[in-house]
């Protein structure tokens, strides 16, 4: 049994209670018991002094690869769920494209399972949208929901044939999630391995533009117009993806999109030098689409943050530039890089970053939490938005390395993550 | 011993250094027949011009004049740094059975040399080399010696000898620096 | 000024002085070539890698005779898969060869970047005889000095290069290579076979090639890469000559006398003619002797200097 938590003295902002005041916090039970103001603890309280701390809902991350069955030499559900809570998180949702694929109730349940035992973050799997991720028949969505699934996806491919597309977007209905779609053109961005642009032209390496994902996000937010499903866009990387999800919004289309942390702050000049630290998909691009993601968080065009977070082995990023796999961890300098790149320059507000890092998340993907009401859940991150830190890879608690970010100092870290009620990290120092 | 620059020969005794060093090549040959005069890279191309001026005066000959760049004979390439400037190599005529005269400025301590000996060899077997140098400044790590000689100069170890030509330098003079003099 | 530091793995980046430093070193070592004995001493002792992903006849002969000529020891590796199939990865095999110690390492490979990777990861000289799409260094300098030979200084000469520049190392060289010494540079072909930023690169475009000769005072005709074209960028090699092709016909239009280049092998018919190749506008045999005398000049200029990898690793192309 957890004893009761009480957080004091700390600048409390909630979103979805119009809260931004410094005030306690009492969890009893995994239960937020109280909100707000000043509580007295009840006996044999834990007390959590939050004093110059900033104590939000828990941050949700609804895009990691945890490559658990299958890769566990690269990561496991437990040293992803543990990096997750070091970088802030109290959830994350993870990616079904496993070996096998996460396509059945049995895998599905298995996650589940692994993230329950290993006890740090909440772990929700996703179930794939086609069986295999072949793209060809859709997997048993029910089945996968029972067992825990709470979104389907063939993230790391989109779904390229357009009926298998709408069927899934009709089905989903039934159960209530979100279809998660990568957005890509296979044929536009085939055998390419960064932004087209100058950048690509002058290393000699094949570019994928960035129109190969802006057709797919708008044949996604049309069949969503015509079949009334939701659908949700993943890692947005372009202004003209932005402007797509506006128009559909708009037009009154269930559409919501989400961005990487890496896409609102670097851009293709990051891959200078052939550094594979830099290489991922969707690639990162200029600094008008940059510019424009950001002011897209702004304005809620695009609803939530996360990470993408996808370990690689050492050995295969150490390789030349096209044949390294793509992707980066992403999940201990998610909170840095945002509050750097978007907190301080003041593009989004202490709460609308908590809004787009804790509440939406919750709320786009029907999960508990993503709020310090008075019942919700007792996931809380405390964390210091001023504090500054060097990015050190090798002190990760990921099994991947694979960062951009190594030996960059960034401001805002997390120093307590409580799930449940219970602490399951706190930063030491 | 002086620390300042001490002019050994100016330019009216270089031209009588040549005259003289020009009429003992002749001699040495008995005449100019097969005689070739080979400079080395740069001064050394200079100072055979000039001899080859005096011969053409003297006996009516135009002597064949070739230039020898030994840069890429250096024994001491092994050395890291900023790679020495190449300048042209070009031998006008064939080798075989010629009286080649290998012309240079100073000799100090005969590596040059040697490495021209080395090239030489790639283009050719001449009956006979001879050396002629302007200066000789002591100093030998092999055992190479001039058959013609300008001037002998002491200098120090640390010292220097600079040979200046009209066409490259704007002056006409052969320096010393922390040498002891005559 | 050192022109050089431990590799060369483009022209990108190298300055004005720099590429003019190696075109005057290369100068005087055109003699060696035409010696009885082509050889001199300077590399004895040094032992030099071919290490060649890709098959090529030409530029690893052209290295070859650079290095033996020299009188550097000669060490040929045809590896034919890159590091993701089957075989040693490359970093692997680099290893293994400065284990073995070696002086120098020239690297062909199929992935761009491949010769930057080798040389941030061992000690011996690199010298990058083409990777990927990036660059081929010293085809862009034995091109620079066919070049200044030909037409005296580059600066200011206007200079077309023809084809499939989107695939092409070599027009990537010549690119920066030319804007380093001020020449004014275009490129002729289907807009399919140009990058998007091409103007970007400060580099004018002509759609036809009637307006390119028209324009230029050099043509550096390349070979369609038909080995990367899978994906079928133009219809057909009879329209390409038809449309593109450089033909007497349409050089005997030219305003003044052009030189044409080639960096081998010639599709004949298809981007150049032969009574072109083999006409009186053609450098293309002249390209071939500076080759070698360029390789023995970079292979000169790169012996004996090591950096730490370090600095390599930091900074930007050495």
């Amino acid at each position: 049994m957890t004893k009761p938590l009480l957080l004091t003295g700390g600048r409390l902002v909630d979103p979805t209670q119009g809260l931004d005041a410094v005030g306690d916090l009492l969890l009893v039970d995994g239960k937020v018991a109280s909100v707000g103001g000043r509580i007295e603890g009840p006996e044999g309280a834990q007390t959590m002094d939050c004093k110059g701390l900033v104590v939000s809902p828990g941050m949700i991350d609804v895009h990691v690869h945890l490559r658990e069955p299958g890769r566990e030499d690269v990561e496991t559900v437990a040293t992803g769920a543990h990096s997750a809570v070091a970088g802030g998180f109290t959830a994350v949702a993870a990616m079904p494209n496993t070996k096998p694929v996460t396509d059945n109730q049995a895998t599905v349940g298995f996650v589940k399972r692994q993230g329950e035992a290993a006890g740090f973050a909440r772990v929700y799997p996703y179930g794939a949208i086609s069986l295999g991720q072949k793209g060809e028949t859709l997997a048993e969505f029910g089945e996968m929901v029972a067992a825990g699934a709470v979104a389907v996806s063939d993230d790391g491919k989109p779904v390229e044939n357009s009926h298998l597309m709408r069927t899934a977007l009709e089905y989903a209905q039934t159960f209530g999630i979100p279809v998660v779609e990568h957005c890509e053109v296979m044929a536009l961005a085939h055998g390419g391995s960064m932004h087209e642009g100058l950048v690509s032209a002058r290393l000699g390496l094949k570019g994928i533009p960035g129109e190969a994902e802006e057709i797919d996000v708008m044949r996604c937010i049309l069949l969503a117009k015509l079949t009334g499903g939701h659908i949700h866009l993943c890692h947005l990387s372009t202004k003209g993806s932005v402007d797509l999800v506006k128009w559909g919004k708009d037009q009154g289309v269930n559409v919501t999109a989400e961005v990487c942390s890496h896409h609102i702050s670097l851009t293709d000049a990051e891959v200078e030098g052939y550094n594979t630290n830099a290489k991922m998909n969707p690639p990162l691009r200029t600094q008008a689409d940059v510019e424009a993601l950001q002011q897209g968080l702004k304005d809620g065009t695009i609803d939530l943050l996360v990470t993408d977070h996808a370990p690689h082995h050492y050995d295969e990023k150490e390789r030349e530039f096209a044949d390294a796999p793509n992707g980066i961890v992403g999940l201990e300098t998610a909170l840095g890089v945002n509050v750097t790149w978007l907190l301080e320059p003041g593009i989004l507000t202490l709460s609308q970053l908590v809004d787009r890092m804790a509440c939406l998340p919750a709320k786009v993907f029907h999960l508990p939490g993503g709020t310090l009401k008075k019942g919700s859940i007792a996931d809380v991150t405390v964390f210091d938005p001023a504090r500054s830190w060097t990015v050190d890879p090798a002190q990760f608690k990921s099994k991947g390395r694979n960062t951009p970010y190594g030996g960059r100092t960034l401001r805002g870290r997390a120093l307590r993550t409580i799930v449940g009620g219970k602490i399951v990290y706190e930063l030491d120092g | 011993m002086s620390d300042a620059p001490s002019v050994v020969l100016n330019a009216r005794a270089v031209a009588r250094t040549i005259s003289r060093m020009a009429d003992e090549i002749l001699e040495l040959n008995d005449g100019t027949d097969n005689l070739v005069l080979v400079g080395i890279q740069r001064r050394g191309v200079q100072i055979a011009e000039r001899l080859a001026d005096v011969i053409r005066e003297r006996e009516g000959v135009d002597l064949p004049r070739g230039a020898l760049d030994i840069t890429l004979y250096r024994d001491d390439l092994q050395t890291v740094g900023p790679r020495p400037v190449v300048g042209k190599t070009h031998l006008p005529i064939a080798l075989d059975g010629r009286v080649v005269v290998i012309v240079d400025d100073v000799l100090f301590t005969g590596r040059t040399i040697r490495a021209a000996l080395d090239e030489l060899a790639d283009f050719g077997r001449p009956a006979r080399i001879m050396l002629a140098v302007l200066v000789d400044r002591g100093g030998r790590e092999l055992p190479i010696q001039p058959d013609v000689v300008g001037k002998k100069v002491e200098v120090s170890p640390g010292g220097r000898v600079d040979v200046f030509v009209p066409s490259l330098d704007d002056r006409d003079e052969v320096v010393v620096l922390g040498g002891s003099g005559r | 000024m050192t022109i050089l530091g431990k590799d060369l793995i483009g022209l990108a980046g190298l300055t004005r002085e720099q590429i003019t430093g190696i075109l005057d070193v290369a100068e005087p070592l055109k003699e060696i070539s035409e010696r009885a004995i082509k050889k001199v001493p300077t590399l004895r002792g040094m032992t030099v890698v071919n290490l060649f992903f890709e098959a090529s006849t030409r530029t690893r002969i052209s290295f070859e005779f650079a290095e033996k000529r020299m009188s550097a020891d000669t060490v040929n590796i045809a590896a034919t898969t890159s590091s993701v199939s089957k075989g040693e990865t490359l970093v692997d095999t680099a290893r293994n060869l400065e284990a073995m110690r070696i002086d120098m390492v020239v690297i062909r490979h199929p992935n761009s970047g491949a010769a930057r990777f080798l040389a941030e990861r061992i000690e011996s000289n690199v010298i990058n005889a083409g990777d990927g799409t990036h660059e081929h260094p010293t085809q862009g300098l034995l091109d620079l000095l066919t070049l200044r030979d030909k037409l005296g200084a580059i600066e200011g000469k206007r200079i077309c290069i023809c084809g499939d520049v989107l695939h092409s190392r070599v027009a990537r060289s010549n690119i920066w290579g030319l804007k380093a010494l001020g020449a004014q540079v275009a490129v002729c072909g289907p807009r399919s076979l140009l990058p998007n930023a091409i103007r970007e690169m400060g580099v004018e475009v002509f759609d036809r090639i009637e307006a390119a000769i028209e324009w230029a005072d050099a043509l550096n005709i390349l070979r369609l890469q038909l080995e990367r074209m899978q994906l079928g960028y133009i219809p057909s090699l009879r329209e390409y000559n038809r449309v593109f092709g450089v033909t007497r016909a349409r050089l005997e239009k030219a305003p003044r006398d052009l030189l044409i280049l080639h960096p081998g092998p010639m599709n004949r018919g298809v981007e150049i003619d032969s009574d072109v190749a083999d006409g009186p506008h053609s450098v293309i045999l002249h390209q071939v002797t500076n080759g070698v005398a360029v390789r023995m000049a970079v292979l000169y200029l790169l012996a004996g200097n090591k950096a730490s990898l370090a600095d390599v690793a930091k900074g930007g192309p050495s």
